[in-house]
Protein backbone atom coordinates (compact mmCIF):
# COMPACT_ATOMS: atom_id res chain seq x y z
CA UNK A 1 0.00 0.00 0.00
CA UNK A 2 2.98 2.27 0.53
CA UNK A 3 3.35 2.78 -3.21
CA UNK A 4 -0.21 4.14 -3.36
CA UNK A 5 0.05 6.33 -0.26
CA UNK A 6 0.64 9.45 -2.31
CA UNK A 7 -2.45 8.80 -4.42
CA UNK A 8 -5.52 9.14 -2.18
CA UNK A 9 -7.99 8.61 -5.04
CA UNK A 10 -6.43 5.27 -5.88
CA UNK A 11 -6.53 4.24 -2.22
CA UNK A 12 -10.22 5.16 -2.01
CA UNK A 13 -10.96 3.09 -5.11
CA UNK A 14 -8.98 0.13 -3.81
CA UNK A 15 -10.65 0.29 -0.39
CA UNK A 16 -14.09 0.50 -1.99
CA UNK A 17 -13.32 -2.21 -4.54
CA UNK A 18 -15.75 -4.75 -2.98
CA UNK A 19 -18.67 -2.31 -3.45
CA UNK A 20 -17.55 -1.35 -6.95
CA UNK A 21 -17.14 -5.02 -7.86
CA UNK A 22 -20.57 -5.81 -6.42
CA UNK A 23 -22.26 -3.18 -8.60
CA UNK A 24 -20.28 -4.20 -11.68
CA UNK A 25 -21.18 -7.82 -11.09
CA UNK A 26 -24.91 -7.17 -10.73
CA UNK A 27 -24.96 -4.89 -13.76
CA UNK A 28 -22.71 -7.10 -15.84
CA UNK A 29 -23.35 -10.63 -14.47
CA UNK A 30 -20.03 -12.46 -14.49
CA UNK A 31 -21.70 -15.60 -15.71
CA UNK A 32 -19.39 -16.48 -18.64
CA UNK A 33 -22.54 -17.47 -20.54
CA UNK A 34 -20.90 -16.65 -23.87
CA UNK A 35 -18.77 -19.78 -23.44
CA UNK A 36 -22.09 -21.58 -23.99
CA UNK A 37 -21.29 -24.30 -21.50
CA UNK A 38 -24.50 -26.26 -21.17
CA UNK A 39 -24.49 -26.94 -17.46
CA UNK A 40 -22.57 -24.06 -15.97
CA UNK A 41 -23.61 -21.01 -14.02
CA UNK A 42 -22.61 -19.46 -10.75
CA UNK A 43 -23.64 -16.54 -8.60
CA UNK A 44 -20.69 -14.21 -8.12
CA UNK A 45 -22.51 -11.62 -5.92
CA UNK A 46 -23.30 -14.37 -3.37
CA UNK A 47 -19.58 -15.20 -3.05
CA UNK A 48 -18.57 -11.55 -2.88
CA UNK A 49 -21.17 -10.56 -0.29
CA UNK A 50 -20.56 -13.59 1.92
CA UNK A 51 -16.77 -13.20 1.92
CA UNK A 52 -16.64 -9.46 2.58
CA UNK A 53 -19.49 -9.50 5.11
CA UNK A 54 -17.62 -12.22 6.94
CA UNK A 55 -14.08 -10.88 6.77
CA UNK A 56 -14.51 -7.13 6.57
CA UNK A 57 -18.13 -6.17 7.07
CA UNK A 58 -17.45 -2.43 7.02
CA UNK A 59 -16.26 -2.67 3.40
CA UNK A 60 -19.77 -3.56 2.20
CA UNK A 61 -22.54 -1.35 3.58
CA UNK A 62 -25.96 -2.96 3.99
CA UNK A 63 -27.51 -0.03 2.13
CA UNK A 64 -25.28 -0.68 -0.87
CA UNK A 65 -26.07 -4.39 -0.75
CA UNK A 66 -29.79 -3.57 -0.73
CA UNK A 67 -29.38 -1.20 -3.69
CA UNK A 68 -27.27 -3.73 -5.63
CA UNK A 69 -30.07 -6.25 -5.11
CA UNK A 70 -32.61 -3.85 -6.60
CA UNK A 71 -30.37 -3.33 -9.65
CA UNK A 72 -29.94 -7.08 -10.02
CA UNK A 73 -33.72 -7.59 -10.02
CA UNK A 74 -34.12 -4.98 -12.72
CA UNK A 75 -31.33 -6.39 -14.92
CA UNK A 76 -32.36 -10.04 -14.58
CA UNK A 77 -36.12 -9.36 -14.59
CA UNK A 78 -36.96 -10.79 -11.19
CA UNK A 79 -39.66 -9.34 -8.90
CA UNK A 80 -38.23 -6.22 -7.32
CA UNK A 81 -36.86 -6.81 -3.81
CA UNK A 82 -36.10 -10.53 -4.10
CA UNK A 83 -32.34 -10.17 -4.73
CA UNK A 84 -32.02 -7.50 -2.02
CA UNK A 85 -33.67 -9.92 0.36
CA UNK A 86 -31.37 -12.80 -0.61
CA UNK A 87 -28.21 -10.64 -0.50
CA UNK A 88 -29.10 -9.25 2.93
CA UNK A 89 -29.89 -12.73 4.18
CA UNK A 90 -26.42 -13.83 3.07
CA UNK A 91 -24.95 -10.85 4.90
CA UNK A 92 -26.89 -11.87 8.00
CA UNK A 93 -25.61 -15.44 7.85
CA UNK A 94 -22.04 -14.21 7.35
CA UNK A 95 -22.44 -11.83 10.25
CA UNK A 96 -23.76 -14.67 12.44
CA UNK A 97 -20.77 -16.84 11.50
CA UNK A 98 -18.43 -13.97 12.33
CA UNK A 99 -20.02 -13.62 15.77
CA UNK A 100 -19.70 -17.30 16.69
CA UNK A 101 -16.22 -17.84 15.23
CA UNK A 102 -13.23 -17.65 17.53
CA UNK A 103 -10.58 -19.09 15.22
CA UNK A 104 -11.45 -18.53 11.54
CA UNK A 105 -11.01 -21.47 9.19
CA UNK A 106 -11.54 -21.30 5.44
CA UNK A 107 -12.94 -24.83 5.14
CA UNK A 108 -15.50 -24.19 7.89
CA UNK A 109 -16.46 -20.92 6.20
CA UNK A 110 -16.82 -22.84 2.95
CA UNK A 111 -19.18 -25.42 4.49
CA UNK A 112 -21.19 -22.68 6.16
CA UNK A 113 -21.37 -20.87 2.81
CA UNK A 114 -22.92 -24.01 1.29
CA UNK A 115 -25.52 -24.08 4.06
CA UNK A 116 -26.19 -20.35 3.53
CA UNK A 117 -26.71 -20.54 -0.24
CA UNK A 118 -28.88 -23.63 0.16
CA UNK A 119 -31.16 -21.80 2.58
CA UNK A 120 -31.18 -18.54 0.59
CA UNK A 121 -31.74 -20.19 -2.79
CA UNK A 122 -34.48 -22.41 -1.37
CA UNK A 123 -36.22 -19.34 0.05
CA UNK A 124 -35.90 -17.49 -3.27
CA UNK A 125 -37.06 -20.55 -5.24
CA UNK A 126 -40.11 -21.01 -3.01
CA UNK A 127 -41.01 -17.30 -3.16
CA UNK A 128 -40.69 -17.18 -6.94
CA UNK A 129 -42.65 -20.35 -7.61
CA UNK A 130 -45.32 -20.05 -4.91
CA UNK A 131 -45.78 -16.30 -4.55
CA UNK A 132 -44.96 -15.06 -8.06
CA UNK A 133 -45.87 -18.23 -10.01
CA UNK A 134 -42.61 -18.27 -11.97
CA UNK A 135 -41.58 -21.46 -13.75
CA UNK A 136 -38.01 -22.26 -12.76
CA UNK A 137 -35.87 -25.25 -13.57
CA UNK A 138 -34.95 -26.92 -10.31
CA UNK A 139 -31.85 -28.55 -11.82
CA UNK A 140 -30.51 -25.21 -13.08
CA UNK A 141 -30.73 -23.92 -9.53
CA UNK A 142 -28.91 -26.97 -8.15
CA UNK A 143 -26.15 -26.56 -10.76
CA UNK A 144 -25.91 -22.87 -9.91
CA UNK A 145 -25.58 -23.68 -6.18
CA UNK A 146 -22.98 -26.36 -6.87
CA UNK A 147 -20.72 -24.10 -8.96
CA UNK A 148 -21.20 -21.14 -6.61
CA UNK A 149 -20.08 -23.40 -3.77
CA UNK A 150 -17.06 -24.68 -5.75
CA UNK A 151 -15.99 -21.22 -6.84
CA UNK A 152 -16.15 -19.83 -3.29
CA UNK A 153 -12.83 -21.37 -2.33
CA UNK A 154 -11.09 -19.90 -5.39
CA UNK A 155 -12.52 -16.40 -4.96
CA UNK A 156 -12.00 -16.50 -1.18
CA UNK A 157 -8.27 -17.01 -1.74
CA UNK A 158 -8.15 -14.19 -4.31
CA UNK A 159 -10.08 -11.87 -1.97
CA UNK A 160 -7.85 -12.85 0.95
CA UNK A 161 -4.78 -11.92 -1.04
CA UNK A 162 -6.40 -8.63 -2.03
CA UNK A 163 -7.42 -7.94 1.56
CA UNK A 164 -3.87 -8.47 2.75
CA UNK A 165 -2.46 -6.16 0.08
CA UNK A 166 -5.00 -3.35 0.47
CA UNK A 167 -6.20 -3.54 4.09
CA UNK A 168 -3.17 -5.16 5.68
CA UNK A 169 -2.62 -8.58 7.29
CA UNK A 170 -5.69 -10.58 8.29
CA UNK A 171 -5.99 -12.62 11.50
CA UNK A 172 -6.88 -15.90 9.79
CA UNK B 1 -28.09 -26.88 26.90
CA UNK B 2 -29.63 -23.69 28.22
CA UNK B 3 -26.42 -21.68 27.78
CA UNK B 4 -25.81 -22.89 24.19
CA UNK B 5 -29.36 -21.75 23.29
CA UNK B 6 -28.61 -18.39 24.88
CA UNK B 7 -25.37 -18.12 22.90
CA UNK B 8 -27.26 -18.88 19.69
CA UNK B 9 -29.86 -16.20 20.43
CA UNK B 10 -27.18 -13.66 21.34
CA UNK B 11 -25.25 -14.39 18.11
CA UNK B 12 -28.43 -14.11 16.01
CA UNK B 13 -29.45 -10.89 17.75
CA UNK B 14 -26.00 -9.46 17.28
CA UNK B 15 -25.89 -10.45 13.58
CA UNK B 16 -29.33 -9.20 12.58
CA UNK B 17 -30.42 -6.58 15.08
CA UNK B 18 -27.24 -4.77 16.03
CA UNK B 19 -26.08 -2.08 13.67
CA UNK B 20 -22.57 -3.12 12.66
CA UNK B 21 -19.40 -1.02 12.48
CA UNK B 22 -19.75 1.89 10.05
CA UNK B 23 -23.20 0.63 8.95
CA UNK B 24 -25.85 3.27 8.41
CA UNK B 25 -28.78 0.86 8.26
CA UNK B 26 -29.81 -2.07 10.39
CA UNK B 27 -29.78 -5.42 8.62
CA UNK B 28 -33.14 -6.56 9.93
CA UNK B 29 -34.66 -3.20 8.96
CA UNK B 30 -33.51 -3.60 5.36
CA UNK B 31 -34.63 -7.24 5.23
CA UNK B 32 -38.11 -6.22 6.39
CA UNK B 33 -38.07 -3.37 3.86
CA UNK B 34 -37.15 -5.83 1.05
CA UNK B 35 -39.98 -8.17 2.06
CA UNK B 36 -42.39 -5.20 2.12
CA UNK B 37 -41.32 -4.16 -1.39
CA UNK B 38 -41.73 -7.75 -2.58
CA UNK B 39 -45.22 -8.10 -1.14
CA UNK B 40 -46.35 -4.68 -2.40
CA UNK B 41 -44.89 -5.51 -5.83
CA UNK B 42 -46.86 -8.75 -5.85
CA UNK B 43 -50.07 -6.73 -5.50
CA UNK B 44 -49.00 -4.20 -8.17
CA UNK B 45 -48.73 -1.29 -5.74
CA UNK B 46 -48.28 1.84 -7.88
CA UNK B 47 -45.24 3.43 -6.14
CA UNK B 48 -43.36 0.12 -6.55
CA UNK B 49 -44.10 0.24 -10.30
CA UNK B 50 -42.71 3.80 -10.46
CA UNK B 51 -39.63 2.70 -8.51
CA UNK B 52 -39.13 -0.17 -10.94
CA UNK B 53 -39.52 2.05 -14.01
CA UNK B 54 -36.97 4.56 -12.64
CA UNK B 55 -34.51 1.80 -11.78
CA UNK B 56 -35.04 0.23 -15.21
CA UNK B 57 -33.96 3.36 -17.04
CA UNK B 58 -30.87 3.81 -14.86
CA UNK B 59 -29.86 0.14 -14.71
CA UNK B 60 -30.26 -0.67 -18.41
CA UNK B 61 -28.08 2.23 -19.52
CA UNK B 62 -25.49 1.54 -16.81
CA UNK B 63 -25.45 -2.15 -17.69
CA UNK B 64 -24.78 -1.33 -21.32
CA UNK B 65 -21.77 0.80 -20.34
CA UNK B 66 -20.48 -1.64 -17.70
CA UNK B 67 -20.80 -4.55 -20.14
CA UNK B 68 -18.60 -2.91 -22.78
CA UNK B 69 -15.29 -4.51 -21.64
CA UNK B 70 -16.86 -7.95 -21.28
CA UNK B 71 -18.57 -7.61 -24.64
CA UNK B 72 -15.22 -6.78 -26.16
CA UNK B 73 -13.72 -10.01 -24.80
CA UNK B 74 -16.82 -11.87 -25.90
CA UNK B 75 -16.33 -10.52 -29.42
CA UNK B 76 -12.67 -11.58 -29.46
CA UNK B 77 -13.60 -15.06 -28.22
CA UNK B 78 -16.23 -15.44 -30.94
CA UNK B 79 -13.87 -14.14 -33.62
CA UNK B 80 -11.23 -16.67 -32.68
CA UNK B 81 -13.84 -19.41 -32.58
CA UNK B 82 -15.21 -18.51 -36.01
CA UNK B 83 -11.70 -18.37 -37.48
CA UNK B 84 -10.94 -21.83 -36.17
CA UNK B 85 -14.10 -23.20 -37.78
CA UNK B 86 -13.71 -21.20 -40.97
CA UNK B 87 -13.01 -24.04 -43.41
CA UNK B 88 -15.75 -26.36 -42.08
CA UNK B 89 -18.28 -23.54 -42.17
CA UNK B 90 -17.30 -22.65 -45.72
CA UNK B 91 -17.79 -26.24 -46.95
CA UNK B 92 -21.18 -26.51 -45.23
CA UNK B 93 -22.33 -23.17 -46.62
CA UNK B 94 -21.34 -24.15 -50.18
CA UNK B 95 -23.38 -27.31 -49.93
CA UNK B 96 -26.39 -25.53 -48.45
CA UNK B 97 -26.21 -22.74 -51.02
CA UNK B 98 -26.60 -25.19 -53.87
CA UNK B 99 -29.73 -26.65 -52.29
CA UNK B 100 -31.20 -23.24 -51.45
CA UNK B 101 -30.70 -21.79 -54.93
CA UNK B 102 -32.89 -24.54 -56.32
CA UNK B 103 -35.46 -24.17 -53.56
CA UNK B 104 -35.62 -20.39 -53.88
CA UNK B 105 -37.14 -20.52 -57.36
CA UNK B 106 -39.99 -22.72 -56.13
CA UNK B 107 -40.51 -20.56 -53.03
CA UNK B 108 -40.92 -17.35 -54.98
CA UNK B 109 -43.77 -18.83 -56.94
CA UNK B 110 -45.42 -20.23 -53.79
CA UNK B 111 -45.22 -16.86 -51.98
CA UNK B 112 -46.93 -15.02 -54.80
CA UNK B 113 -49.60 -17.67 -55.06
CA UNK B 114 -50.10 -17.65 -51.29
CA UNK B 115 -50.59 -13.89 -51.16
CA UNK B 116 -53.15 -14.05 -53.95
CA UNK B 117 -55.11 -16.86 -52.29
CA UNK B 118 -55.05 -15.19 -48.86
CA UNK B 119 -56.43 -11.98 -50.30
CA UNK B 120 -59.29 -13.96 -51.81
CA UNK B 121 -60.23 -15.43 -48.39
CA UNK B 122 -59.66 -12.06 -46.63
CA UNK B 123 -56.88 -13.36 -44.39
CA UNK B 124 -54.00 -11.38 -45.76
CA UNK B 125 -51.89 -9.98 -42.96
CA UNK B 126 -49.61 -7.03 -43.24
CA UNK B 127 -47.00 -5.82 -40.86
CA UNK B 128 -46.84 -2.49 -39.12
CA UNK B 129 -43.78 -0.35 -39.59
CA UNK B 130 -40.67 -2.22 -38.63
CA UNK B 131 -38.82 -0.86 -35.63
CA UNK B 132 -35.17 -1.79 -35.60
CA UNK B 133 -33.83 -2.00 -32.07
CA UNK B 134 -30.40 -2.54 -30.65
CA UNK B 135 -29.95 -5.19 -27.98
CA UNK B 136 -28.70 -3.37 -24.91
CA UNK B 137 -28.43 -6.26 -22.50
CA UNK B 138 -28.38 -9.97 -23.25
CA UNK B 139 -27.25 -11.04 -19.81
CA UNK B 140 -29.52 -14.02 -19.50
CA UNK B 141 -29.74 -15.34 -16.00
CA UNK B 142 -29.55 -19.12 -15.59
CA UNK B 143 -33.28 -19.03 -14.85
CA UNK B 144 -34.78 -16.26 -16.97
CA UNK B 145 -34.10 -15.72 -20.65
CA UNK B 146 -34.81 -12.13 -21.57
CA UNK B 147 -33.06 -9.33 -23.43
CA UNK B 148 -33.36 -5.56 -23.18
CA UNK B 149 -33.69 -3.45 -26.33
CA UNK B 150 -33.13 0.28 -26.73
CA UNK B 151 -36.64 1.15 -27.90
CA UNK B 152 -39.55 1.87 -25.60
CA UNK B 153 -42.94 3.55 -25.45
CA UNK B 154 -41.32 6.67 -26.91
CA UNK B 155 -40.85 4.69 -30.15
CA UNK B 156 -44.41 3.25 -30.10
CA UNK B 157 -43.35 -0.11 -28.73
CA UNK B 158 -46.28 -1.89 -27.13
CA UNK B 159 -46.54 -4.92 -24.91
CA UNK B 160 -47.15 -8.08 -26.92
CA UNK B 161 -45.37 -6.95 -30.10
CA UNK B 162 -43.30 -9.68 -31.67
CA UNK B 163 -39.55 -9.59 -32.07
CA UNK B 164 -37.71 -11.05 -35.04
CA UNK B 165 -34.07 -11.73 -35.80
CA UNK B 166 -34.04 -11.45 -39.60
CA UNK B 167 -37.03 -13.59 -40.57
CA UNK B 168 -36.91 -15.77 -37.49
CA UNK B 169 -39.09 -15.38 -34.44
CA UNK B 170 -37.17 -14.54 -31.27
CA UNK B 171 -39.80 -13.62 -28.69
CA UNK B 172 -42.26 -10.97 -27.65
CA UNK B 173 -42.26 -7.72 -25.70
CA UNK B 174 -43.27 -8.26 -22.08
CA UNK B 175 -42.28 -4.97 -20.44
CA UNK B 176 -42.19 -1.48 -21.90
CA UNK B 177 -40.37 1.47 -20.36
CA UNK B 178 -40.02 4.94 -21.83
CA UNK B 179 -36.68 4.31 -23.57
CA UNK B 180 -36.22 0.55 -23.26
CA UNK B 181 -38.20 -2.69 -23.41
CA UNK B 182 -37.77 -6.25 -22.21
CA UNK B 183 -38.17 -9.15 -24.64
CA UNK B 184 -39.13 -12.59 -23.34
CA UNK B 185 -37.18 -15.05 -25.48
CA UNK B 186 -38.76 -18.22 -26.83
CA UNK B 187 -36.22 -20.23 -24.83
CA UNK B 188 -37.53 -18.91 -21.49
CA UNK B 189 -39.32 -21.45 -19.34
CA UNK B 190 -42.32 -19.10 -19.10
CA UNK B 191 -42.65 -18.67 -22.90
CA UNK B 192 -45.48 -20.62 -24.48
CA UNK B 193 -46.62 -19.93 -28.05
CA UNK B 194 -48.96 -21.64 -30.51
CA UNK B 195 -47.08 -23.30 -33.37
CA UNK B 196 -47.61 -25.48 -36.41
CA UNK B 197 -45.40 -28.50 -37.04
CA UNK B 198 -44.73 -28.97 -40.75
CA UNK B 199 -45.14 -31.13 -42.74
CA UNK B 200 -48.54 -32.23 -41.54
CA UNK B 201 -49.80 -28.94 -40.11
CA UNK B 202 -50.05 -30.27 -36.55
CA UNK B 203 -51.11 -27.56 -34.10
CA UNK B 204 -49.30 -27.49 -30.79
CA UNK B 205 -47.71 -25.32 -28.11
CA UNK B 206 -44.01 -24.60 -28.09
CA UNK B 207 -42.56 -24.12 -24.64
CA UNK B 208 -39.15 -22.77 -23.66
CA UNK B 209 -36.95 -24.86 -21.41
CA UNK B 210 -34.59 -22.29 -19.93
CA UNK B 211 -31.85 -23.80 -22.15
CA UNK B 212 -31.04 -22.93 -25.78
CA UNK B 213 -33.80 -25.15 -27.17
CA UNK B 214 -37.56 -25.55 -26.88
CA UNK B 215 -39.95 -28.48 -26.57
CA UNK B 216 -43.40 -29.32 -27.88
CA UNK B 217 -45.56 -29.20 -24.81
CA UNK B 218 -49.12 -29.83 -25.97
CA UNK B 219 -50.36 -31.28 -29.22
CA UNK B 220 -53.36 -33.20 -30.46
CA UNK B 221 -53.11 -36.96 -29.79
CA UNK B 222 -49.79 -36.26 -28.05
CA UNK B 223 -48.06 -35.92 -31.41
CA UNK B 224 -44.43 -35.12 -30.71
CA UNK B 225 -43.22 -34.64 -34.29
CA UNK B 226 -40.33 -36.16 -36.14
CA UNK B 227 -36.73 -35.23 -36.70
CA UNK B 228 -36.20 -32.41 -39.21
CA UNK B 229 -39.80 -31.17 -38.91
CA UNK B 230 -39.94 -27.37 -39.17
CA UNK B 231 -41.76 -25.32 -36.56
CA UNK B 232 -43.69 -22.19 -37.62
CA UNK B 233 -45.89 -19.83 -35.65
CA UNK B 234 -49.51 -20.91 -36.10
CA UNK B 235 -51.15 -17.52 -35.66
CA UNK B 236 -53.71 -18.93 -33.19
CA UNK B 237 -54.78 -16.29 -30.71
CA UNK B 238 -54.06 -13.52 -33.21
CA UNK B 239 -50.80 -12.38 -31.68
CA UNK B 240 -48.37 -13.88 -34.16
CA UNK B 241 -48.61 -13.93 -37.90
CA UNK B 242 -48.86 -17.53 -39.10
CA UNK B 243 -45.84 -19.00 -40.83
CA UNK B 244 -42.95 -17.25 -39.11
CA UNK B 245 -40.12 -19.79 -39.00
CA UNK B 246 -39.01 -20.66 -35.47
CA UNK B 247 -36.86 -23.75 -35.46
CA UNK B 248 -36.13 -27.28 -36.49
CA UNK B 249 -36.92 -30.48 -34.64
CA UNK B 250 -33.99 -32.62 -33.63
CA UNK B 251 -33.41 -35.64 -31.47
CA UNK B 252 -31.82 -34.97 -28.09
CA UNK B 253 -29.02 -37.52 -27.81
CA UNK B 254 -29.15 -37.63 -24.02
CA UNK B 255 -32.87 -37.65 -23.30
CA UNK B 256 -33.86 -39.31 -26.63
CA UNK B 257 -36.72 -36.78 -26.92
CA UNK B 258 -37.48 -34.41 -29.77
CA UNK B 259 -36.29 -30.88 -29.08
CA UNK B 260 -36.65 -27.67 -31.09
CA UNK B 261 -33.40 -26.02 -32.11
CA UNK B 262 -34.15 -22.36 -32.80
CA UNK B 263 -33.07 -20.92 -36.14
CA UNK B 264 -31.85 -17.79 -34.40
CA UNK B 265 -28.96 -17.94 -31.94
CA UNK B 266 -30.29 -15.95 -28.99
CA UNK B 267 -26.83 -15.44 -27.51
CA UNK B 268 -25.69 -13.57 -30.65
CA UNK B 269 -28.48 -11.02 -30.99
CA UNK B 270 -27.27 -7.52 -31.77
CA UNK B 271 -30.17 -5.90 -33.63
CA UNK B 272 -33.75 -7.12 -33.74
CA UNK B 273 -36.95 -6.10 -35.53
CA UNK B 274 -40.04 -5.29 -33.52
CA UNK B 275 -43.31 -5.65 -35.40
CA UNK B 276 -47.03 -5.64 -34.94
CA UNK B 277 -49.06 -7.73 -37.37
CA UNK B 278 -52.53 -6.70 -38.36
CA UNK B 279 -55.10 -7.63 -40.99
CA UNK B 280 -55.06 -5.90 -44.36
CA UNK B 281 -58.19 -3.74 -44.59
CA UNK B 282 -57.79 -2.79 -48.27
Amino acid sequence: MKIFSKKPILITILRNAPIILLFISVLNEFDLNYLELKYFSFNFPFILIFYWSLKKSESLGYGYIFLAGLFNDVVVGLPIGISSFSYLLISGFASYLRNITLSPNLIKDWIFFLFTILVVNSTVFLSLTLLFLYSLDYYDLVINIFFTFLFYIIFANIFKFYQEVVFGKTND
Amino acid sequence: MESSRDDFIIAIRSAFLKKGNQQRFSLIGLIIFSITILILGRFNFKPIDYLKISLNEIAYRSTFVVSLPENYFKKIYRNIDSHLNFYNDYSNIQEKLKQLEGQNKIDEYIIIENKRLKKIIDDYIITSEEIIAKVLIDKQSPFLKTIIINKGSKNDIKRGMIVLDGDYLVGKIVEVNFLTSRVLLLSDLNSKIPVTIEPGGHQSILSGTGKNYGIIQYSKNKYIGEEKNIIYSSGSGGLFKPGIPIGKMEKDQIKADNIIIFFSDFSQLKFVKVLLFKKDMN
